[in-house]
């Protein structure tokens, strides 16, 4: 973090009696077609705002990018596998150079699959990029939705954006499944078995629904040229677009960040987009893309030769879906067998619910969380700095409890695994996870709520008494204390800049209010209870103060004593303060003693 | 727009001429002071010109790897031949294949890390402010907009001639007809006849003989062992090819097995559709429709790898757990003069996943007879 640098404003800048500045050659080589683009397109016009705009820095940041790189990665070998792929289910007898196959009867889409993976040179590797790079752009969008939950990012003015991330990600699901069932081979047509299945439980119309996607009974000869058009054309124009809408409107509000000496609501502090960003995000997008093919040249995924072609009657033990699917996956081997036989209806609950059920709960509470919170808090400010999760506790227990259950769906998705891996019971493990399901959310949201009040503790330990130093001493009557030195003033700001939320009684029998109005009103304030009853108050300006002037004797050092409030405590040779030292006059002091 | 300030009046925590009338943050100054932006600290870079000397020279020569490899990756192209393999620990793959990957992965990794270290080392690394703007629009904005909304409303006369808007609305919502009866002939109706024609119904029928699943083998009932499983498919099923082959064979798969009938337990209803205790089962998972094929030969359970769903083949395919709701299917068998086994009839219930309109009311349950 740096002092900002001068730059020219517009109110500063006299434009007309600005001397012609000297052009590097490389502007006045450029300066004529640069004219010429002008004259047709106003590029000066429309690159004004962006070519200077500000982007805050830090690591987590980059998990959106990677997102967005691997989508891009995804674009490009799309394209070369699209070359030589047939999406066709019509059968031929295959002759390629792969012997273990010869003479086998398969889909022409598996032929050509097999084709570009061994006679197309480079083919295999773009194949296994393309596969890498789906699955990086799934982890990658579901850690970024992860930061941004746990930072309150989505909060107002971000809450559609959130929504425009929980449609990507729903559709970055369906995508890769489509992607994964174009070869045809025995691993993909046994997902397309089970899709199948999953339609067909669908109450009232799934048959109706099976017959329309598979153009007839399963597995028929026209889902995969169907899926090919979903996966290359459909869903492609579908995500660019909401990308194209989300990284729009982090242009128009402006990236948040994380708060810190010198942030606040109101600016955005960081490094401009051209050169810094430029080179930044640009390496960044190759060092992605280079990692993907170093992936796809020395990690094998999805060795389709070796599962043969798709055969209705045959299935692989220890077959998978792509990682993303997996929780999906879990829910449906964890329920219970439940059917209903309803004269001569059948319900199948036992696939309608963990199928359709688990995406819809989860895409539903994360689409809906930023508004319920909303409704919680009553907050109608826009916020830009992002929340440390400690100072949400409720919200980051929730997150976790939510991760929690992802995961235990997601083990449940490997059952058969865990239990040949770690030689258990595949039974005891499908029974535990049916209970843990439910139980371990519960656990692991207390235990967050709990970590994340001691962190809290811990931050306000700091603020009202100092940081540990390590040394002991002892007072003339022998007791022992550990010396605590005062934070510098920085990190003071920079734990307090949150918003705190108010912990609501009961509202009273009112004329204004409706028994309606009234028993909502009631639930909401319950809900503002169970949210914010626990979570620890930053201490006020008042606490601090008084903790620097009466600070209890071992809790500060040397002059702290003296009773002099301002600048009590500083400029006494301990590190904390030397860089703020620089600011010189009001910068200088101690936190506790800074009063405006 | 971007209006990039020195930040001298940052520390104050006010936003001072952003020009926006809606307040931000209307909540209570934080408790702690901003102490303002940490004095900007210089790098080895900034100040030894031998260091920045040292980086540029990190990342040229980043740079200047990559043309290399690029033409290594053509010569691996021509050059290598598609034969050759690579044996080395975790690596098992054709050498081509690995180099391209290997030339082409370093080359942007190279690419991507020498332009982060330039911009980490080299470039300016003064952090700037930028002042944020409320995302609503200025009141002036918003009363221009509604103004003028409503005066392009009534100089289209729609509130005064309301049946142009309403027919309109309406135009449009028909136009809703012609879009979905376009997508009627996505697949065939499943109408009651037709799925008794289609997913009701398997190729199996009385006399149909049962064959190895691979070889069309014809299994003759002395060839089984007890504890042996066959997997395997109705003798019709070599006349259908392609996809027609596909749609029966994804129903009509089964699996023949001979247990002791003095361990087994068969109820009185289907005595006369085993031989000897060989029975025969439907290999399609009755929940989403994997073919069923671990079996257990000791307790004669059948295990469905996708799900796990297990069932008891010595007690009419019965669910003894996983998320499947039904037994398997059984198919009634017996055998010709000549020795091997043959249908006595198709399948007496739909095979496969459930579905809606399945009547599943003659499935065999646990305690039927």
């Amino acid at each position: 973090m740096a002092r900002p640098a001068a730059t020219v404003t517009e109110a500063t800048a006299t434009r007309a009696e600005t001397p012609k500045p000297e052009l590097g050659p490389v502007f006045k080589r450029a300066a004529a077609p640069a004219d010429y683009l002008d004259q047709r397109l106003g590029v000066a016009k429309l690159s004004r705002p962006f070519i200077r705009k500000v982007f805050p820095d830090h690591w987590s940041f980059l998990l959106g990018e990677i997102a967005l790189y691997s989508f891009v990665v995804l674009l490009l070998t799309g394209v070369f596998l699209t070359i030589w792929y047939k999406p066709s289910m019509a059968e031929v007898e295959y002759e390629g150079t792969y012997q273990l196959l010869h003479g086998l009867s398969m889909s022409q889409s598996y032929e050509s699959t097999l084709h570009l993976s061994f006679d197309i040179r480079g083919g295999l590797l773009v194949r296994q990029i393309h596969h890498w790079a789906a699955m990086l752009f799934l982890a990658a969008m579901l850690a970024h939705s992860l930061r941004v939950f746990f930072t309150g990012a989505f909060r107002k003015p971000r809450e559609l954006n959130w929504l425009l991330g929980v449609a990507l990600i729903a559709t970055g699901l369906i995508e890769g499944f489509a992607g994964y069932s174009l070869p045809d081979d025995l691993l993909s047509g046994t997902g397309l078995r089970f899709v199948d299945g999953l339609i067909r439980s669908i109450p009232l119309i799934g048959t109706w629904a099976e017959f329309f996607v598979f153009g007839g009974e399963f597995p028929g000869d026209i889902i995969v040229a169907r899926l090919y058009m979903v996966h290359i054309l459909l869903l492609p124009a579908i995500i660019l677009g909401l990308i194209a809408a989300h990284l729009a409107l982090v242009v128009y509000l402006k990236h948040t960040q994380f708060p810190g000496p010198g942030r606040n609501e109101t600016n955005v502090v960081g490094y401009p987009v051209f050169p810094v960003y430029m080179a930044k995000a640009g390496g960044f997008f190759f060092i992605v893309f280079g990692v993907l093919v170093l992936m796809g040249g020395l990690m094998q995924i999805n060795p389709v030769w070796t599962y043969g072609p798709y055969n209705p009657a045959q299935v692989t033990a220890g077959s998978q879906p792509d990682w993303y699917m997996g929780f999906v996956e879990g829910a449906i081997r964890i329920m219970p067998n439940w059917e209903s036989h309803i004269g001569g209806t059948t319900w199948s609950w036992n696939v309608a619910i963990p199928g359709l059920g688990t995406m819809g709960l989860f895409f539903g509470v994360m689409a809906l969380y930023p508004f319920i919170e909303a409704w919680v808090t009553k907050d109608k400010a826009e916020h830009h700095i992002l929340e440390r999760p400690r100072n949400n506790p409720t919200r980051t227990a929730f997150g976790i409890a939510a991760m929690t259950w992802y995961g235990m769906l997601w083990i449940g998705g490997g059952n058969d695994l865990v239990a040949t891996q770690f030689h258990v019971s595949l039974n005891a493990v499908t029974y535990i996870l049916r209970v843990a399901v439910f139980a371990a959310p519960v656990l692991a949201f207390i235990i967050t709520k709990r970590i994340c009040i001691g962190l809290q503790r811990s931050d306000e330990e700091r603020l009202l008494h100092g940081a540990e130093t390590g040394i002991i001493e002892r007072d003339p009557s022998g007791a022992y204390t550990e010396r605590h030195n005062p934070i510098s003033q920085g990190e003071a700001y920079t734990l307090t800049q949150h918003r705190e939320y108010a912990a609501l009684m009961p509202a009273e029998a009112d004329d204004d209010l409706s028994d309606g109005q009234l028993r909502r009103e009631n639930l909401r304030r319950r809900a503002s209870r169970f949210y914010f009853i626990d979570t620890l108050r930053k201490p006020t300006r008042a606490e601090l103060e008084a903790a620097a002037h009466h600070g209890d004797d071992h809790d500060s050092i040397g002059d702290g004593h003296d009773g002099n409030g301002h600048n009590g405590h500083n400029g006494n040779g301990n590190g904390h303060h030397s860089i703020e030292a620089g600011r010189g006059a009001e910068g200088a002091g101690a936190v506790p003693s800074q009063t405006q | 727009m971007s209006e990039l300030e020195r930040s001298a009046s940052a520390g104050d925590g006010h936003a001072t001429g952003t020009g926006t009338e809606v307040d931000l943050h209307p909540e209570p100054q934080y408790p702690v002071n901003d102490p303002g932006h940490p004095e900007h600290l210089p790098r080895l870079t900034d100040v030894d010109e031998k260091a920045a000397d040292r980086a540029t020279r990190q990342v040229a020569t980043m740079f200047g790897i990559v043309p290399v490899l690029a033409i290594g990756f053509a010569v691996t192209y021509f050059a290598v031949p598609e034969t050759a393999y690579i044996d080395f620990g975790f690596l098992h793959v054709g050498l081509q294949h690995t180099l391209l990957g290997v030339t082409a992965g370093l080359a942007l990794l190279l690419i991507g890390i020498g332009a982060v270290q330039w911009a980490r080392q080299l470039m300016d690394d003064h952090e700037m402010v930028d002042y944020r703007h409320s995302a609503a629009s200025d009141r002036d904005d918003r009363e221009y907009v509604v103004t003028e909304l409503q005066k392009g409303t009534e100089e289209s006369k729609i509130t005064r001639r309301k049946v142009l808007g309403r027919s309109l609305a309406g135009a449009l919502v028909a136009m809703g007809i012609p879009l979905v009866v376009s997508f009627a002939d996505l697949g065939p109706w499943p109408t009651k006849r037709r799925r008794a024609a289609t997913i009701e119904t398997t190729i199996w029928a009385e006399g149909v003989r049962l064959v190895n699943d691979i070889t069309y083998v014809p299994i003759k009932a002395s060839d089984l062992e007890i504890g042996q499983l066959v997997n395997g498919q109705p003798e019709n099923l070599k006349d259908l090819e392609g996809t027609e082959l596909l749609q029966a064979k994804a129903k009509s798969s089964i699996i023949v097995v001979r247990m002791n009938p003095n361990t087994i337990q068969i109820p009185a209803s289907r005595q006369d559709w085993q031989v000897g205790g060989i029975l025969c089962y439907s290999k399609i998972c009755t929940h989403v429709g994997c073919p069923i094929s671990l079996w257990e030969q000791q307790t004669h359970h059948l295990l469905c790898p996708c799900h796990q769903s297990t069932f008891d083949l010595g007690n009419s395919g019965l669910v003894v757990f996983g998320p499947a709701a039904r037994a398997l299917p059984q198919l009634p068998i017996t055998v010709d003069n000549e020795g091997y086994l043959v249908a006595r009839s198709g399948f007496t219930v739909p095979v496969g996943p459930s579905y809606f309109e399945r009547d599943s009311r003659n499935d065999f349950k646990e305690g039927d007879n």
